[in-house]
């Protein structure tokens, strides 16, 4: 009993070592697993979860691009960054967002409409993004924030910076305007989508959106370590970004300014520049509106007011704005006439009033006829008979190349605005291919008063007229001064050169033409005419409309001979005139708004030593003499009186370059 | 044999004291301290409330054990049943009266301490097992009765231990009861047997798992899917432990605990953290503390005179080897997470004093290692 209780003892001891023993060896196996676990995770991927380590604890911010500034020709700020006080919450780092959000709503009296989109836009961002609850804080409600601070955890009121514009309208279509950036504007370009951060404001028009690139600057980064709920625990790092470049334009604020009020309650648009670098002095596009509206996002009514405005205040009219450019083309016709050697200058008709063609009339605006005219009366006084005649001689492509060459129907600022319309300067080749039709005669003949398929913008009209100021030669208008620019020293220079040169072919020989011919002058300001003369006659005949009796703009003239000027007038149709209505022969103010005349005016000055353009254009303003000249006239003073301002900030502007 | 008996009763207190295996001693010390060092760093680096508790738990229950260590291993035997029992009714007590916590219904409240019967259990029910097995006949072990009694021991509190709901220790509970059901000497065709029903019955029982235990059967297979909810636990102990490297990133500078990344980081996850803190050494280093634990308790078992005793000392050492694994399986992404303790690394009290008296069961063991049970 005892040997077989021993003996059954003794095989079940064995039983359990056994069994033990087998235990032990999945015991090895199993840590023999750990241990290569171990060893993958520790060892053959180190790099890796190191990586996701840092990624874990790790965490930027990026802060929004301080955007570049916009200054004027004399170092004002026309767009600044202004400081404001704002409101941010991270969602992530609150506990509970719904009671900071009542909580925020009865501090500042937040509209349920607002609210709901705060609620939806932190919906749509990552959690660990800024949520901007407020981007303007007036200092009372900053106040109130911050002796509430302590009970609205997680609301961080801060000092950021804004777009703001000094001069409020006046800069409005030049600049344009900066707004939240959109979807759009994000996948237009990468640079904003690179730079975006919440509440990222870009150009939406104008320069703003034009020279974006070089504005919209770089983010600061911040990096902290996080801890697993978002919370920064210290900062590692911080990159400070690059501010946005300055802009230097080449507009003088005064007579910007000065611009904007000539033009209070009028449409229209004027342009101002140097007729021998192409620096614009003013480029305002009438009515305004003020472009620090929509910094914040433009409220509903507002916006209702600016869309629903028959004036159009959100049309930059100087580049965008198609019209008739009426009478003041006269002297591109009676250039193109001369170069052609269609007529002489000393070619005369008598203009009766009207002139019959094809059992059409055509009628002068003077309803009594200007009599005998030569051509530089025709011009001064400008005579629409004469005008039809020597259009008729000329033909319109012959017109359609000089008018071209001298800027019409070409986009002044290449691709810089996406804005800005080409116009429409016809030929008998653009008709068949755009409209289809054969040309018709008699539609040369109203093209040579600027009245028919021929649209331009108001600053084609400008560009032209300085192009035929400074003696015939090509420029490049500018809005911005850049650093390699040409001086009006050298633009000069080339350009008499280029007269010199001029002469000298002439008195050598006619034989040397052709491309041998072109290739002696200077590529960047190459002369536009084939005569010097016949663009000195035109400018006389321009000076003998402002300055002498019976000319057009007589009564707008300067008796100062520092400030005296020449110009051309234009009064555009809109619509085209019934008998009966030239029979009655209505004042401006009996007709209605939208069938009035355009005005306009085109000048340069002083006339001794020209230096600036102007075109002024007035829609539905009647009359160009009566609307236009005047306006003309106040702003040319102006300009010419801060000439000498202005040349001295160029010269010691040279020394800095 | 009365001789023998009454010669190990007349032992002194300092043959019993020499007689300490004091290699046992120096590893549950060792590893006491490492803990006290990661526990210091869960707290971030301050003396805080889990460092404080976590040390004097230690200190309190392994003195206790070396107290333990002195009663008879006969006692151990006599009161095994009863140490069950006890244990059970405090199962059930919590059961009814418990102290919920996260979801789960598991504590009990004893004045001083809120102890948790279901780590108690994992000890008992080796206990238990160990006294009726001592007993059984080899040829007489894979008798109806003797395999029923025992699977019905082991059911009732598994079941409790499941409604409260608790999956992760119910598991271990059964796998410790196993464990010395196997030593015991049943058969292999039982266990061959019902691991073939339960792996047809898998699909049953995962559709009566409540929906959270599913998603992390779910989540150990493809953490991926949701990176920051079911898998975040998961992939972030990885990230943790890879980090780490082969020296870690030194003592207070695991950023994935400091920044409070890491999830329980003083209970299933401590390892974890050490890992990330001291790397592929100090992991191994770990686990070769371990291993020298467990092997000196086998060796202590092996020269066990009682059935008792050996297969307590076997059964525990098995029952250690599968927390130990079972957790650093599951911190490293090799087993679903289930909630389950790393032996006196981690912060729990009830685990601590299960873990302590089953060493001082073993040491008892030792000292006692001649005894005879009849």
């Amino acid at each position: 009993m005892i040997s077989s209780g021993e003996d059954s003892n003794v095989r079940k001891l064995n039983t359990i070592n056994r069994r033990m023993f087998i235990i032990s060896a999945a015991k090895i196996i199993v840590f023999g697993g750990i241990i290569t676990r171990l060893f993958n995770l520790q060892i053959n991927q180190n790099k890796k979860y190191l990586t996701l380590s840092d990624k874990n604890r790790l965490r930027e911010w990026k802060l929004p691009p301080i955007r570049g500034e916009f200054i004027d020709y004399f170092g004002n700020i026309v767009a600044g960054n202004s400081e404001v006080y704002q409101l941010h919450v991270i969602p992530e780092q609150i506990e509970n967002f719904k009671n900071l959000m009542v909580r925020l709503k009865d501090i500042l009296n937040l509209s349920p409409s607002e609210f709901s989109k705060l609620v939806k836009k932190k919906n749509s961002q990552k959690p660990w993004e800024t949520l901007v609850i407020s981007e303007n804080l007036t200092w009372e409600q900053f106040s109130k924030i911050n002796f509430f601070l302590h009970d609205l955890e997680g609301a961080k009121p801060v000092l950021s910076v804004v777009r703001d514009y000094p001069y409020k309208d006046s800069y409005t279509h030049i600049l344009g305007y900066v707004s939240e950036a959109s979807v759009k504007d994000l996948n237009e370009n990468e640079k904003v989508k690179k730079n975006h951060v919440p509440g990222l404001r870009v150009g939406k028009s104008g320069l703003e959106k034009a020279l974006e690139n070089d504005l919209i600057g770089t983010n600061s980064i911040q990096r902290y370590e996080v801890n697993a709920y978002g919370k920064r625990i210290n900062q590692i790092d911080h990159v400070e970004g690059i501010n946005g470049k300055k802009v230097r334009l080449t507009i003088d604020t005064e007579v910007q300014k000065y611009a904007n009020e000539l033009m209070v309650g009028k449409a229209g648009s004027i342009s101002a520049m140097d007729i021998y670098t192409g620096e614009l002095i003013a480029l305002h596009s009438s009515p305004t509106f003020d472009p620090n509206l929509f910094l914040y996002g433009i409220d509903s009514e507002e916006w209702k007011k600016i869309i629903k405005d028959p004036l159009k205040p959100l049309m930059n009219k100087s580049i965008s704005g198609l019209y008739s450019p009426g009478s003041t083309i006269k002297p591109i016709v009676a250039l193109s006439a001369l170069e052609n050697d269609v007529v002489s200058t000393k070619f005369k008709i008598y203009c009766t009033g009207k002139t019959e063609f094809y059992e059409q009339t055509y009628h002068c605006w003077k309803k009594k006829g200007h009599r005998s005219v030569n051509l530089r009366e025709a011009i001064k006084q400008s005579c629409d008979t004469y005008f039809y005649e020597i259009a008729r001689l000329l033909g319109v492509d012959r017109l359609n190349e000089t008018a071209k060459k001298f800027g019409l129907g070409e986009k002044v600022f290449d691709n810089m605005f996406v804005e800005e319309k080409r116009g429409v300067v016809p030929s008998t080749k653009w008709k068949k291919e755009v409209i289809g039709e054969n040309w018709y005669l008699g539609e040369t003949l109203i093209n040579g008063i600027g009245q028919g398929y021929i649209q331009t913008t108001p600053l084609q009209l400008c560009l032209m007229t300085a192009q035929l100021a400074n003696g015939g030669f090509k420029i490049f208008p500018k809005l911005i001064i850049q650093r390699n620019q040409k001086t009006y020293e050298e633009i000069k220079y080339s350009i008499d050169k280029n007269l010199e040169e001029f002469k000298k072919v002439k008195k050598d020989s006619f034989i040397e033409k052709g491309t041998d011919f072109f290739n002696k002058f200077s590529k960047s300001n190459y002369p536009l005419f084939r005569n010097p003369e016949n663009v000195k006659f035109v400018l006389d005949a321009m000076y003998g409309s402002t300055n002498e009796v019976f000319g057009t703009s007589y009564k707008s003239r300067f008796d100062d001979p520092k400030y005296r000027y020449a110009g051309k007038t234009g009064t555009a149709q809109v619509k085209r005139i019934t008998e009966e209505q030239r029979e009655l022969d209505l004042k401006t103010s009996q007709i209605p708004y939208e069938e009035r005349d355009h005005a306009l005016f085109v000048a340069f000055g002083p006339y001794k030593n020209p230096r600036y353009a102007l075109s002024v254009f007035i829609e539905h303003g009647g009359s160009g003499s009566v609307a236009a000249a005047p306006i003309a006239k106040k702003l040319l003073k102006l300009i010419v009186d801060r000439h000498e301002v202005r040349e001295k900030i160029r010269t010691s502007n040279l020394m800095d370059i | 044999m009365l001789q023998r008996y009454s010669f190990n009763n007349e032992t002194s207190f300092f043959q019993k004291l020499k007689s300490f295996d004091f290699v046992l001693l120096f590893c549950i010390l060792i590893i006491g301290i490492i803990s006290s060092f990661s526990m210091y760093s869960t707290d971030g680096g301050e003396f805080l409330y889990h460092t404080k508790s976590h040390i004097i738990r230690f200190s309190v229950f392994f003195i206790m054990m070396i107290f333990l260590s002195f009663i008879n291993i006969r006692y151990w035997h006599a009161t095994g049943y009863i140490f069950y029992f006890f244990i059970l009714g405090l199962l059930i007590w919590a059961s009814f009266f418990g102290i919920t916590a996260s979801g789960s219904q598991r504590w009990v409240n004893l004045y001083i301490i809120n102890l948790q019967p279901s780590e108690l259990m994992k000890i008992a029910i080796i206990i238990c097992f160990a006294k009726f097995f001592h007993r059984v006949q080899l040829k007489n072990v894979n008798t109806l009765k003797n395999i029923l009694f025992p699977i019905v021991i082991l059911v009732i509190p598994i079941v409790l231990v499941i409604s409260q709901p608790d999956l992760g220790t119910s598991i271990l509970i059964a796998m410790s009861g196993l464990v010395v059901l196997w030593l015991s000497g049943v058969n292999i065709k039982y266990f061959v047997y019902s691991t073939l029903i339960l792996i047809i019955a898998a699909p049953f029982v995962i559709s009566f798992l409540k929906p959270y235990q599913k998603k992390r059967i779910l989540t150990f297979f493809d953490p991926e899917k949701d990176p920051l909810g079911a898998g975040y636990q998961i992939i972030q102990s990885k990230i943790a432990v890879g980090s780490g490297g082969i020296m870690g990133k030194g003592f207070l500078k695991g950023t994935q605990s400091y920044l409070e990344f890491l999830p329980e980081k003083h209970t299933d996850f401590i390892f974890t953290l050490y890992s990330e803190e001291f790397g592929f050494i100090g992991s191994i280093l770990l686990l070769i503390l371990y291993a020298i634990l467990i092997l000196r308790i086998i060796v202590i078992g092996s020269s066990s005179r009682s059935f008792f005793g050996r297969l307590f000392c076997y059964g525990f050492a098995a029952s250690l080897f599968i927390y130990i694994s079972v957790n650093m399986c599951m911190v490293l992404g090799l087993l679903p997470i289930v909630g389950s303790p790393l032996p006196i690394m981690s912060y729990g009290g009830s685990s601590m004093l299960a873990t302590m008296i089953g060493f001082a069961l073993v040491m008892s063991t030792k000292i006692y290692s001649r005894q005879l049970i009849i």
